[in-house]
């Protein structure tokens, strides 16, 4: 025998439930559609932050079944432009102190993002997005080979090889956490203040009276609500169709794969635009890699299988070292991709009905920054500073925060 | 020894092997797996549990083992693979592992390769279902691909038959539209194979149909110390007998609780196991069974289930604990102890083992209702009697899942990721049906209600090394060279990656460093000539009756009215109006033109006029044809680039009149066919001339020579961007970033206020009509540093974040013409701030700045005539 | 891998193609004479369906021409390819 053994990363005992199945009420002032990441802090922060807590977080399936249940947990803030890095250092910061306020353990590892630069074009716009972070006040440093080595042993940062390393930028505080542990903690914390939890209740409609909205149609039979907020990443297009709105938002499969568990041999996030791929090792020791987004629109939580080979190929240039290392499982997600890659926050053409979408291939990082900022939206009736930008007008004024630098492929 | 005489029709007898495992020899034979190996020399403990440390044995024979996983330390190595799937060879050594694997930081240089191949219809599995499907199938005259993860057998197939038999080989996963992939395993079994001998293949299968023809799937039930070396699924042992010739155990219980697992029972006696006894949950079993055990003088007994384990104090076992249990599986009696090396546990069989489909994994399957998935001891709950393992892999507990439960987890999905039952290396093939019914009897809900949780390919793990196959290395993405390549790689020229494409960087003269290299050439073309290849750039060629017609609608600027032999430049834009490319375009002849193109954009480019031709213009006359490889270009620029080109070309009339700027000739250039175009991209006399791609290298190097009595000078792209920016030129992707319009960059000029073209709507947006938006400017800073890309312009240096950025530089060089550092940057209202003083800010350091308009070097224009 | 009927070449693997999102969407003939919403539509907006959607793919590494499915975005199933323009 040559392996120790170490501990399992199970959750602490809980003495009291997370929460309750229980039938759906009549009517709430707030039905969230959707109880993913960002359905469930935005219905914490809606009763944490404004005493909202007539509300119910409805759910087709399973609680954080969807795009919380299979994303690949990276957390960082270090975005181009002013609008998405005030919005995602909001949220890095709130992640900072999210175990301590929610009483829940997430994981929550600071073990820093690491973004490649493989051209002379890559340096610049990484030196370019370094620069914008520390004068936005995020933490970022630009990094030149010899430092990557030092930091990613195992990364090859020899010249001559398909895909040299020119540098990176390196976010310290930026990391990863346990998905299912953030939506559960958010979910406890939000039910303990009495929000209900409803899984597998569909929204089939959503009800307009005049130009304002009077709740949704469900599988489990009609809900009226005072104000509606749909929070649905992958479906966003579909409930918007529900109300007769069109949102300039189309889905795609995202596929992500983790290997067997490992020793440690990556102690950082590397993420690498230019070759499509994003990698970190997990607390258990599984290796868990992104790939970019299949092309087409797809609802099937399924994608191609020549997306993971093209993804794999370009990892083992980076990383000879994971050449025996195993895919033990792949899978996809539903992402809502915007124009800009960047997200839709705040209200609709309809009264009282509030959308939260679009966030493509990186809204788990945002969670708890969206969920408080769409909670002060809905509570408020009228766009929170933060997402002043993210208004759905901005694709008519040709206000875009245009994002693909940042968060095309990668996340 | 526990391996039988005769027997085992898996094993060649005649082939003797010797493995070794943590350190010790062992004898087996060919056709062994490592398990089958172990078990036959007595070796009961082969790994241990990744989070207790507890001895694990073998528990199955195939994928669905959780228990013994080994490092393979042989050949090409593995970090973590179950024993029941390792091949021995003669020399195999391999270690046992707690769960997690070691990546070895030896080079992995095995081949991987992948292959396709089209079929009407994969048979999954070679048993005899399987080859008499595939021959009634070939029969017909279909093609037919069999897949048998250990070997065929016996093939029965004729000669004729389109039938393509692979063994060692696993379907991994269905994909959407008959996809199928398998890995073959080719050579881990030869460990004198050659290397040239591809280690592993990925099959790639167009399929019409798919028939799996595996059997079904084994579940155990649970009981405290199920984890112990020596508890083996009773299907399994059986097969060890019978595949392997190995007995797994001396003396066995068995934990019946369907008739399959009486039946191996019966195999184990006639192979000369002794029975402990024979256990069914079950009230009553079929009497024929139940008889021919007893005759045998085997203790049958219906209603009873193991609900515990004795351990030697290796932690193997060396007795089971028996008791009376109820329909929900609770001991009604004290437990009764019986001795026994092997505990041959199984609840009931599932559906066959899923070959990679995105399934829901099978939960209750006909055959196990009324038996229970876990045992309890009387008046014992959680692991108050013993740990009871749900999942032996995951080293997760009945406790676990209860746990789970108590917080209000009741899907199985939320107990698997509370729990981490089922998400190991074995897809949780054995534990998920546990944990369904555990879940199922914790919620008191049927086991059919319950939404199973979703298997996923690959059905078994596949390495990344065969995923990428041959996509390594210099293969792992194209590269693409000009015809001058040989020679730039001769002369030790740098290179820059520009797309898929390797461009000369610069030409360094002995020690010289990159700056000194491109400050001599930028001197050379701005006094002297200087010569670049600039064959990577984009060439589209476009004929038709209507391309004039169509350029003026892609293009901002009017080309329709352009005379053949001339050239003009060209901005093209997205629909919403931001530069997606530039480049120029000559008239070759009335509906001849040739478009050039930015180097990344060609391809892009190509589709985006054939897009538009297709789908919204089919009416125009205009076909286009990349010709970028076609031809190879030579730049020849500077004050006596003219000299140059005379010297190669004496019939041409190279007068500033005859051959004015913008212009292009046909002509005999070093005696080969050219044709010469003047255009400039340093704002010096220049002519660029292309030949055909294999005249490239000779043209080159007859520039080269040509050039000698004037001191020609190579230079890269880095002085060529030197030299265009001093100009003002833009890069499209360095000084545009997707979010720039061409009035932006000061191209208003080239804008038709007369014409409409894709983008120009766009301008009438409120946000294209702000005053503030950011505009292409020079900067010239004061000191000799020069001002770094990427750095973002502020008004004033220092202040606490966030500070307002006003800009950011996307080019900063030394400029050679004004003996001090230029950039040209991005600034909001920045065709208004000439002359005012901003800061650079590049990692927290400010350099000060002067804006300029972008244009430093000869603004008239006067230097293009040489 | 999905299979993708070329109306010229007949099915193919969906690597040959580019996709090329949903069909139907014409270029205003004026743009000019829409508002700024209309043309936003036509420049941002484009119908996302969960079930059967018409959607354009170019066969890029084949005869690169364009062509119209109707495929299901859940299923994947793909019928009636067709060049552009031309109804089922």
């Amino acid at each position: 025998m040559t392996t120790s053994y170490v501990e399992p990363y199970v959750l602490p005992e809980h003495d009291v439930p997370h929460w309750r199945d229980v039938d759906p009420k009549r009517s709430y002032d707030v039905v969230i559609v959707g109880a993913g990441g960002h359905g469930l802090a935005t219905a914490y922060y809606l009763a944490k932050n404004h005493g909202i807590t007539d509300v119910a977080v409805l759910d087709k399936g399973w609680l954080a079944g969807g795009n919380m249940a299979r994303n690949t947990t990276i957390i960082r803030s270090n975005y181009l432009w002013d609008e998405s890095a005030a919005i995602y250092e909001h949220a890095l910061k709130l992640w900072e102190g999210l175990e301590e306020d929610l009483g829940y353990e997430l994981l929550f590892s600071q073990r820093g993002v690491l973004n490649l630069a493989h051209n002379l074009g890559d340096v610049r716009e990484g030196k370019r997005r370094v620069n914008a972070n520390q004068l936005n006040g995020v933490d970022a440093q630009w990094l030149e080979p010899e430092d990557i080595k030092k930091l990613v042993p195992i990364l090859d940062t020899s010249r001559d090889v398909r895909y040299p390393v020119h540098g990176g930028t390196f976010q310290p505080r930026a990391g990863i956490a346990k998905h299912d542990y953030v939506a559960w903690g958010f979910a406890r914390a939000a039910y303990e203040r009495g929000v209900q939890l409803i899984q597998h209740c569909e929204v089939t409609g959503v009800s307009v009276d005049g130009n304002r909205v009077t709740g949704v149609e469900t599988t489990r039979g009609p809900i009226a609500a005072g104000k509606v907020a749909l929070c649905a990443a992958g479906h966003t297009s579909v409930l918007g169709d529900m109300a007769g709105l069109r949102f300039p938002i189309q889905s795609h499969p995202l596929q992500a794969l983790v290997s067997e568990l490992l020793e440690q041999v990556l102690d950082t996030v590397v993420m690498s635009n230019a070759v499509h791929v994003y990698v970190s090792q997990a607390h258990k020791g599984e290796l868990v890699l992104g790939a970019g987004i299949d092309s087409y629109n797809g609802y099937g939580q399924r994608g191609s299988i020549h997306v993971i080979e093209h993804q794999l190929s370009a990892a083992l240039e980076l990383f000879p070292i994971f050449a025996r290392a195993h895919v033990l499982r792949t899978w996809a997600g539903i992402v809502d991709v915007c124009p800009d890659a960047s997200p839709i926050l705040g209200l609709t053409p309809i009264e009282e009905l509030y959308v939260n979408g679009g966030w493509g291939t990186g809204g788990f990082k945002a969670t708890p920054g969206a969920g408080w900022v769409y909670a002060d939206t809905i509570a408020n009736g009228r766009p929170h500073p933060l997402a002043e930008p993210y208004r759905i007008d901005r694709f008519r004024t040709g206000a875009l925060i245009d994002e693909h630098g940042a968060a095309a492929v990668a996340h | 020894m526990t391996r039988l005489t005769s027997g085992g029709d898996r094993v060649d007898r005649s082939r003797p092997v010797t493995v070794t495992f943590d350190g010790a020899d062992y004898p087996a034979y060919a056709g062994d797996t490592l398990a089958s190996a172990l078990l036959a020399n007595g070796v009961r403990t082969v790994a241990r549990g990744i989070y207790t440390g507890r001895p694990r044995g073998v528990f199955g024979i195939g994928a669905e083992e959780p228990n013994a996983f080994v490092q393979v330390e042989s050949g090409t190595g593995e970090p973590m693979l179950p024993a029941t799937l390792v091949e021995v060879y003669d020399g195999l050594r391999a270690r046992s592992v707690a769960g997690k694997g070691r990546l070895s930081d030896v080079p992995d240089n095995a081949r991987y390769d992948h292959k396709t191949a089209h079929c009407e219809l994969v048979v999954v599995g070679g048993g005899m279902d399987g080859l008499r499907i595939a021959a009634e199938a070939a029969g017909r005259g279909e093609r037919v691909v069999v897949c048998e993860s250990s070997r065929v057998l016996a093939a029965t197939l004729q000669e004729q038959d389109d039938v393509l038999l692979l063994n060692r080989t696993t379907v991994v996963g269905q994909y959407d539209h008959g996809y199928v992939v398998a890995v073959e395993r080719r050579t881990d079994h030869l460990p004198d194979a050659p290397e040239t001998v591809a280690r592993q293949r990925l099959w790639h299968v167009r399929a019409g149909r798919v028939v799996d023809t595996t059997k079904g799937m084994e579940h155990p039930y649970a009981f405290p110390d199920n984890d112990r070396p020596g508890v083996m699924l009773a299907g399994a042992a059986a097969e060890y007998v019978t595949w392997y010739g190995v007995l797994p155990g001396r003396v066995a219980v068995v934990a019946s609780g369907n008739d399959d697992a009486l039946r191996a029972a019966l195999v184990l006696a006639d192979a000369g196991v002794a029975l402990g006894a024979v256990l069914d949950t079950r009230p009553e079993v079929p009497a024929g069974l139940a008889d021919g055990l007893r005759g045998l003088g085997v203790d049958v007994r219906t209603g009873h289930a193991v609900c515990g384990t004795d351990a030697d104090s290796d932690g193997a076992v060396v007795a089971a604990h028996v008791a009376p249990v109820d329909e929900h599986g609770r001991g009604t009696a004290e437990p009764q102890l019986i001795r026994c090396d092997l505990v041959a546990v199984s609840r009931a069989w599932g559906p066959p083992p899923w070959s990679g489909q995105q399934v829901r994994t099978p939960g209750g399957a006909s055959t196990t209702v009324g038996v229970p998935s876990v045992i309890r001891v009387p008046d014992g709950d959680g692991d108050a009697a013993g740990r009871t393992f749900v999942d032996l892999h995951r080293d997760a507990t009945l406790a676990d899942v209860e746990r789970a439960v108590r917080v209000g987890m009741t899907h199985p999905e939320h107990v698997k990721r509370y729990t981490t039952i089922g998400t190991g290396a074995d897809q949780g093939r054995t534990a998920n049906p546990v944990m369904l019914g555990v879940l199922a009897e914790l919620t008191g809900r049927p086991t059919a209600e319950l939404e199973p949780t979703t298997s996923r390919p690959p059905a078994v793990p596949v390495s990344f090394a065969l995923l990428a196959g041959r996509d390594r290395g210099r293969l792992a993405d194209p590269e693409r060279v000009t015809p001058m390549h040989p020679w730039h790689v001769a002369h030790g020229l740098p290179f820059e990656d520009v797309g898929q494409w390797r461009r000369p960087w610069y030409a360094p003269r002995g020690d010289e460093d990159m700056d000194e290299a491109v400050r001599r050439e930028c001197r050379a073309v701005r006094t002297g000539v200087g010569t670049m290849d600039a064959s990577t750039l984009g060439k589209i060629e476009l004929q038709g009756r209507d391309v004039g017609a169509f350029l003026d609608r892609i293009y901002t600027n009017l080309f329709s009215t352009l005379k053949v032999g001339r050239i003009k430049y060209g901005v093209m834009c997205h629909a919403d109006g931001m530069v997606f490319d530039d480049g120029t375009t000559a008239r070759l002849s009335e509906d001849r033109w040739l478009m050039s193109t930015t180097t990344g954009n060609a391809a892009a480019v190509l589709d985006w006029l054939e897009e538009w031709l297709f789908t919204e213009w089919p009416e125009l006359d205009v076909r286009c044809t990349s010709v970028t490889d076609h031809w190879a270009t030579v730049a020849i620029a500077g004050p006596r680039s003219r000299d140059v080109v005379a010297a190669l070309a004496p019939d041409l009339d190279l007068g500033a009149e005859a051959f004015p700027f913008m212009t292009f000739r046909e002509a005999t250039v070093a005696g080969l066919p050219a044709r010469v175009f003047r255009i400039s991209f340093s704002g010096e006399l220049a002519y660029e001339v292309n030949v055909p791609a294999w005249y490239g290298l000779a043209l080159w190097e007859r520039v080269l020579e040509a050039g000698k009595p004037y001191g020609i000078t190579v230079y890269g792209t880095e002085t060529m961007h030197v030299l265009r920016a001093e100009k003002g030129f833009p890069i499209v992707g360095q000084d545009t970033d997707g979010t720039v319009t061409p009035q932006d960059l000061g191209m208003s000029w080239a804008v038709s206020k007369r014409k409409s073209f894709v983008g120009k709507r766009s301008y009438g947006r409120e946000e294209n009509l702000r005053d503030d938006r950011k505009q292409l400017v020079g900067l010239v800073a004061d000191g000799d540093r020069v001002v770094p890309e990427g750095a973002q312009l502020v008004v004033a240096p220092g202040g606490v974040p966030p500070v307002p950025m006003a800009g950011h530089v996307t080019s900063g060089y030394w400029s050679t013409a004004l003996e001090q550092p230029f950039a040209l940057a991005l600034l909001e209202r920045g065709s208004e701030r000439h002359g005012e003083r901003l800061y650079a800010v590049d990692d927290g350091e400010a350099v000060a700045v002067t804006v300029t308009a972008p244009v430093c070097y000869d603004p008239e224009g006067a230097r293009r005539d040489g | 891998m999905l299979y993708i009927p070329c109306p010229w070449c007949g099915p193919r693997d969906e690597t040959e193609f580019r996709y090329g999102g949903e069909a139907g969407v014409a270029y205003p003939a004026d743009p000019d004479a829409v508002d700024d919403a209309a043309w936003s539509e036509y420049l941002f907006v484009r119908s996302n369906p969960k079930g059967w959607f018409e959607e354009r793919w170019v066969h890029t590494s084949g005869c690169r021409r364009w062509f119209t499915v109707r495929r299901h975005t859940v299923s994947y199933e793909i019928r009636d390819p067709r060049p552009i323009g031309e109804s089922t």
